[in-house]
């Protein structure tokens, strides 16, 4: 009981005080609520969120493998972006019969996460730079770096056949792409209108968070994972080797990472000039909310997500301001924080107070 | 424990009877107070608008005091004479929801205004979806040359605003060239291999610099580079690299940078009062002199105007007439889309000169080039 306290603590907490922000700026806080959640009633906006929690739920997970051996990957920035390009230039090179094209790009992309991560996991065991010093300037090698060189390399047609926001690589032939899941929606709910693509991706992410929550519990490397994390002396006088999680950690939270674009060049088929960033950031706050758990980081993603997509409604309504979602998701992971601290407190407490019964009795 | 759940719920519990207090108030402090802080000026209540126009600006949203509020102004401008209604939408930070912007302000309004090329795939999306709401969007020319080298427009309710950026450049950089007392003479782009839209103005800037003055010195630089677009709302970064110009000798600056410009004249302030000789600054899309704070006004040489205000009130008027043009509809010298600013005066004494490069350019004689030669 006391377990389930703390998110629905959380999220009360959280609602308690966006509405005094939204009250003390004027708005009114029930018809801001009315408009979000009728806006999210809409299937249309439900494809639109689902979308959106594919690449932050497997950015969460990218971070909070991390985070369970106590590494801050805060590069998953990078890895996904550079991973993102090269696996959009490689899928446009070749065609393929579809699910070895589209198997191969996601290996790419995966590898490609994977070697940026596990070189500052291998700075972290051979010299001993902190990993959060390492993942941001490697971030800035990857983005500003090679990304930014490489965009213009692989560039179409050297850009000329393409104007504006079209510029981009080469696009990947259909067989490198997943089709969509609307056909597979539409026969239990009604057609999707306005151009909606529910992304099959989401897939991929569930099964990807089933695969995180086995290896993590209920396997002999997850123990180790999380041994090292709670005690790293302690594990390693108990057979834990360090270095190697630490490699291996990060190497799979790359892995997860180079996934995060995978949506977005599923859908397009290009590396555009201008793609979805800081998804490695949110997917931080995303592991924070759902405190590394497979389910969790979902319902964590699922907020974020309906948050990202009420800032459109809001200013067609105007019942509030836009702004008003992105300081909601600074108090959620705030009180998620809080929420956690408290109960975790009560916890201790308890248990202090049922040893000092037993002593007694 | 108990002292604390109760104190959560009683917060609870006055957060939600407050909540509901002014739900019962919502009607009284909504007439009261029209500042919600939104920037929404739709008059919802004006049923005889002709139409209602939705506007969705580029990330970095309006108060840029330069390319967004060029496009502000231009729809204030058409509510004011033309009798229309308008929303104003901006996207998250990350831009991941331009596609839904576009979709809802198909939904609500006659005519749609996309602010920036980033917008070109989503609009031809929601303009296939939405055949009877006309499109916008500004700085692409919205023809597809994919399916037909020489450009076909995507649909007929599509239509492209675009500038010919680099024949204004053209002339400020005559202008700098004209002023410098050194010289040597600086350009700060905002982000670099963004759909080589900057790199226009680059262009634009040197070739008439060079027209001037062959033997002159010209520092380029870029904030950031695509895909990193933080380029456009990085005044510290901007001032940064005006500070270092300055220090090597440069006395005028042009900057293509958006936001980040606001840096730019906190530059050459800067410099200005520790050096004690007065160096420059020449603004961007807006006619700048006007839209920085006061104090950094001394520095503002000239701007090179970008007439999106002018393009966009165009864009309504011709949908009220129902005659909208599908695809590119260009804005150049010879229609006054690009122009140089002279408020301050401070360049009155070359307007002669500047007006005869102008006259050669819509001529013809001069060839600008759109591409820079480094």
């Amino acid at each position: 009981m006391l377990t389930a306290s703390a998110p629905l603590g959380a999220v009360g907490l959280a609602v308690a005080f966006s509405s005094l922000v939204l009250i003390i700026s004027g708005s009114n806080p029930i018809e801001a609520y009315r408009d979000m959640l009728g806006h999210a009633g809409k299937l249309e906006v439900q494809v639109d969120i689902l979308n959106r929690v594919t690449p932050l739920y497997l950015s969460g997970i990218a971070a909070s493998i991390g985070f369970r051996v106590n590494l801050f990957n805060i590069g998953v920035e990078g890895q996904y972006i550079l991973a993102f390009l090269v696996a959009a230039h490689v899928g446009s090179l070749l065609t393929l019969p579809p699910v070895l094209h589209v198997t191969l790009i996601l290996l790419v992309a995966m590898t490609v996460g994977a070697a940026l991560s596990g070189l500052a996991g291998v700075l972290k065991v051979i010299r001993g730079v902190h990993e959060v010093i390492s993942t941001i300037m490697l971030n800035a090698i990857a983005i500003s770096g090679l990304v930014a060189w490489l965009v213009v390399e692989w560039q179409a047609d050297g850009g000329t056949r393409r104007t504006g926001g079209r510029v981009g690589t080469e696009p990947i032939a259909d067989s490198g792409l997943l089709p969509d899941l609307n056909g597979f929606l539409e026969m239990f709910t009604r057609d999707l209108g306005q151009g909606r693509q529910l992304e099959s991706m989401l897939l991929i992410a569930v099964a990807v968070g089933v695969i995180y929550h086995f290896l993590v519990n209920r396997t002999v490397f997850g123990f180790d994972l999380r041994a090292a994390g709670v005690n790293p002396t302690a594990a390693h006088v108990g057979g834990v080797p360090p270095k190697r999680t630490i490699v291996t950690a990060m190497l799979i939270s790359g892995g997860v990472a180079g996934l995060v674009g995978m949506p977005e060049l599923m859908s397009t088929g290009y590396f555009p000039s201008n793609p979805v960033l800081n998804l490695g950031f949110t997917g931080i706050a995303v592991a924070l909310l759902g405190r590394n758990h497979t389910v969790g980081m979902f319902f964590g993603a699922l907020i974020f997500a309906f948050l990202d997509k009420s800032s459109s409604i809001l200013q067609i309504t105007s019942s509030a301001t836009r702004e008003i979602v992105v300081i909601m998701q600074g108090l959620i992971v705030l009180a998620v924080v809080v929420a956690y601290q408290v109960v975790a407190q009560i916890r201790k407490r308890q248990e202090a107070a049922m040893a000092m019964l037993n002593q007694l009795t | 424990m108990l002292k604390r759940i109760r104190l959560l719920t009683t917060i609870l519990v006055f957060v939600l009877l407050t909540a509901t207090w002014t739900a019962c108030n919502g009607d009284t402090t909504e007439d009261t107070d029209g500042s919600n802080g939104n920037d929404n000026d739709s008059n919802v209540d004006n049923s005889e608008a002709a139409i209602s126009v939705g506007v969705v600006y580029d990330v970095t949203g309006k108060g840029d005091q330069s390319f967004n509020d060029a496009a502000a102004a231009g729809i204030e401008r058409a509510e004011n004479e033309l009798n229309i209604e308008y929303t104003e939408l901006t996207p998250n930070k990350d831009g991941s929801d331009r596609a839904e912007l576009l979709q809802l302000a198909a939904d609500s309004h006659d005519l749609v205004v996309a602010v920036g090329f980033l917008y070109e795939p989503f609009v031809v999306d929601a303009a296939t979806e939405n055949q009877d709401v006309q499109f916008g969007v500004v700085d692409t020319p919205m023809l597809d040359f994919e399916s037909d080298p020489s450009g076909q427009p995507y649909g007929d309710n599509i239509s492209g605003l675009v500038f010919t950026e680099h024949e204004g450049s053209f002339l400020v950089g005559a202008a700098a060239a004209l002023k410098s007392q050194t010289g040597t003479i600086g350009f700060i782009g905002g982000v670099a291999n963004a759909g080589g839209l900057i790199e226009k103005f680059q262009a634009g800037y040197e070739a008439g610099a060079l027209a001037v003055d062959p033997e002159i010195t010209i520092f380029a630089n870029y904030i950031t580079e695509a895909p990193d677009s933080t380029g456009w709302q990085a005044p510290d970064r901007a001032q940064e690299i005006a500070l270092s110009m300055y220090e090597n000798g440069a006395d005028i600056i042009y900057h293509a940078a958006g936001g980040s410009g606001l840096g730019l004249f906190a530059a050459a302030k800067k410099h200005s009062e520790t050096v004690g000789s007065k160096v420059w600054a020449i603004g961007v899309d807006s006619d700048q002199y006007h839209t920085v704070d006061p104090e950094v006004q001394d520095y503002v040489l000239t701007s090179m105007l970008k007439r999106v205000d002018v393009a966009i009130f165009e864009l309504v008027k011709s949908t009220i007439e129902d005659n909208t043009e599908p695809g590119a509809i260009t804005y150049d010298l010879a229609v006054e889309g690009v122009d140089y600013s002279t408020s301050g005066g401070f360049i009155d004494d070359i307007v002669e000169q500047l007006e005869s490069l102008k006259a050669q350019i819509v001529a013809g004689d001069i060839d600008v080039p759109t591409v820079p030669n480094s």
